[in-house]
């Protein structure tokens, strides 16, 4: 079986996040930039499967810039056999909405036939868990979402979900779209050597027109600001003191 | 213009508060008419109904609807989109699961998450764990939104919408569902609390959480915690609160041993007062907090247990 896992590029978790004075966007140069937190879990569930004996080949998948290859040599390094590039713009700051990745990774899917792609459940820039959902659409497939346990056996996979009251169990039939949730795994740090080693794997460039793919946004970004700041508050002294502020700002 | 609400219902009851938020936000889009798709959702339409600003319900029987399952509500969704020019739903794990299906079924973008209605094509959502607001335009012929209720009032109740049985479209039998493991509580529900008291990595394991549910139980309120305290398995992962958990914004939230990760405050930070009990007066939950009290939360939080009410 052939796992295929997308990989974004995004701004590293720890950044703190700083729209750009014009309105016009957050400010992406020269900022940290690191493989989506929910695709790294993602590439260790495949690895793991891999290794497992479950999976014979893990290929990555990352779809905007150039500099996304920085991203795909980070999976590949720890543990992915081979990477894909598909260059779909050329600014930093060009986000291709999610529709339009789906469509890009089901063009992938066509010619590679995994039988399992492993998504992130949401990409921590434009935050709209989307993808997942909408690749397993566009290909007629399941899709086992929030993901915290997956199990395959044979030509279903069982899938534990992380949902608004607790865990849902489903099962669902392979082929499949999965996307992972922060509890699935703890990904690995990818060694020295595998870093080395990564270099030498194969990364292949594609571009979004190879794919007859359309990438144009259907959403159009209007303004982008800061949200508004919490003005600062007090420190208290005491149990008491608190409890007095509380009773007077009528919160209790 | 005509709007259609996916309502978010759970073995069978309709999760009013949710659904409700997710109502006055539609309104601003057109006539509302309220989708409720289950096993046995007589009750859930039923409830739906009273929902002022409710112009009719669906209700959609079968057992393939009995657990949410993406692909038949998607299909069932899909199947009633020529009448409306709007697809949306409160924005539940449920809803977004199922949404972005239906909009790629549609062949258009999905708005996930909007926490203002500016026009009928023009929404406002949080991106960048809440970091930055955007304002985006649709061009898509249909538009398929997902409302984040921590920022609309319900609407009210008191309505009496007619109710219609509508075809069901069956199942393509991808996927199964096999258990729900839901713990049952008489505690607040999370989202809809009027106050919130959460736990973080401070509070050091599952037992301890009991000084929380104490101080919880004491005001009534809904208990959350951070991604660390369920990770490390003190609190189960429907309680977390965050960018990729929970958003929340309750009357008063009490955060006990929580750092203040941007990751954290995304889902919390519009509570109207915030408290944070922390040791480390460095914590940047301070940063945000109304009310901060340097202290043992093993200490200051049975303290404050004792002295409220
Ligand atoms: C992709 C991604 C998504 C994430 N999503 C979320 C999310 O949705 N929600 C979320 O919460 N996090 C999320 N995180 C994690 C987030 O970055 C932080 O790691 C997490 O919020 C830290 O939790 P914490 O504050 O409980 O733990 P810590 O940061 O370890 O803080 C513990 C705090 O407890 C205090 N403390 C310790 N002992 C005591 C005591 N006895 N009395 C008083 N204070 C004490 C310490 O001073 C410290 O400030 C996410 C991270 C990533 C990468
Ligand atoms: N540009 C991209 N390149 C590769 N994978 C992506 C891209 N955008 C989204 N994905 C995948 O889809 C998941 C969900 O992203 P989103 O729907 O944007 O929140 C991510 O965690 C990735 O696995």
């Amino acid at each position: 079986m052939k796992v295929l896992v997308p990989v974004k590029r995004v701004i590293d978790y720890n950044v703190k996040v700083r729209v750009k004075p014009d309105g016009g966007g957050v400010d992406l140069a020269n900022v940290k930039m690191s493989i989506n937190p929910f695709d790294e879990i993602a590439v260790e569930e495949a690895i793991r499967l891999k290794e497992a004996g479950k999976a014979d080949e893990v290929i990555v998948v990352s779809i905007g810039v150039k500099q996304a290859q920085d991203t795909l040599r980070t999976a590949l390094a720890m543990g992915a056999d081979r990477a894909i590039l598909v260059a779909a713009a050329e600014d930093i700051h060009t986000d291709i909405e999610p529709l339009a990745v789906a469509k890009l990774l089901k063009a992938v899917v066509d010619e590679e036939a995994p039988e399992l792609v492993l998504c992130g459940k949401q990409a921590i820039d434009n935050d709209m868990n989307a993808t997942g959902q909408m690749l397993s659409a566009l290909l007629g497939w399941s899709q086992a979402t929030f993901a915290s346990g997956v199990d395959i056996d044979g030509d279903v996979a069982r899938v534990t979900r992380e949902v608004d009251g607790g865990l849902q169990t489903i099962s669902v039939r392979m082929p499949t779209v999965v996307t992972v949730d922060l509890r699935l795994n703890e990904p690995r740090y990818a060694s020295l050597p595998n870093i080395m080693k990564a270099k030498k794997k194969p990364l292949i460039e594609k571009t979004a027109a190879d794919y007859r793919v359309d990438v144009s946004p259907r959403l159009e970004i209007l303004a982008t600001s800061e949200p508004p700041v919490r003005s600062a508050g007090i420190v208290v002294g005491s149990v008491d003191e608190l409890v007095a502020k509380l009773k007077d700002a009528g919160a209790v | 213009m005509a709007v259609l609400l996916v309502a978010e219902i759970n073995d069978g009851d309709l999760a009013m508060d949710a659904t409700a938020k997710a109502v006055s936000a539609a309104a601003q889009l057109g006539d509302v008419t309220v989708l409720c798709a289950g096993a046995d959702c007589s009750k859930a339409a039923a409830q739906a109904a009273t929902i002022s600003g409710v112009e009719k319900v669906l209700c959609a029987q079968d057992e393939v609807y009995g657990h949410q399952l993406a692909e038949p509500v998607a299909d069932l969704i899909v199947s009633l989109a020529g009448g409306f020019e709007h697809i949306t739903a409160p924005a539940t794990a449920g809803a977004k699961n199922i949404l972005p299906r239906v909009a790629a079924l549609l062949d258009v973008m999905v708005i996930s998450d909007a926490i203002a209605v500016v026009d009928s094509v023009t929404f406002e959502r949080p991106i960048y764990a809440g970091n930055a607001l955007q304002t985006v335009k649709s061009s898509d012929g249909k538009k398929v939104v997902t409302f984040r209720t921590s920022t609309f009032e319900a609407a009210e109740t008191g309505g009496a919408a007619p109710v219609e049985t509508i075809a069901t479209v069956g199942s393509n039998g991808l996927s199964t569902w096999i258990e729900d493991t839901v713990a049952a509580s008489d505690r607040p529900e999370l989202t809809s609390a009027k106050i919130v008291v959460s736990g973080g990595r401070g509070v050091g394991s599952e037992e301890n959480f009991e000084i929380i549910k104490a101080l919880a139980d004491k005001l009534n309120a809904g208990i959350g915690a951070s991604r660390a305290a369920v990770d490390s398995g003190y609190a189960p992962n429907d309680w977390q609160v965050g960018q990729t958990g929970k958003v929340v914004a309750p009357d008063l939230y009490i955060a006990c041993g929580i750092s203040g990760a941007i990751q954290h405050l995304a889902g919390m930070k519009d509570s109207k007062i915030i408290v944070a009990i922390n040791k480390d007066e460095e914590a940047p939950i301070f940063q945000v907090a109304d009310f901060g009290l340097v202290a043992d939360l093993f200490e200051a939080v049975p303290e404050l247990t004792a002295k409220l009410g």
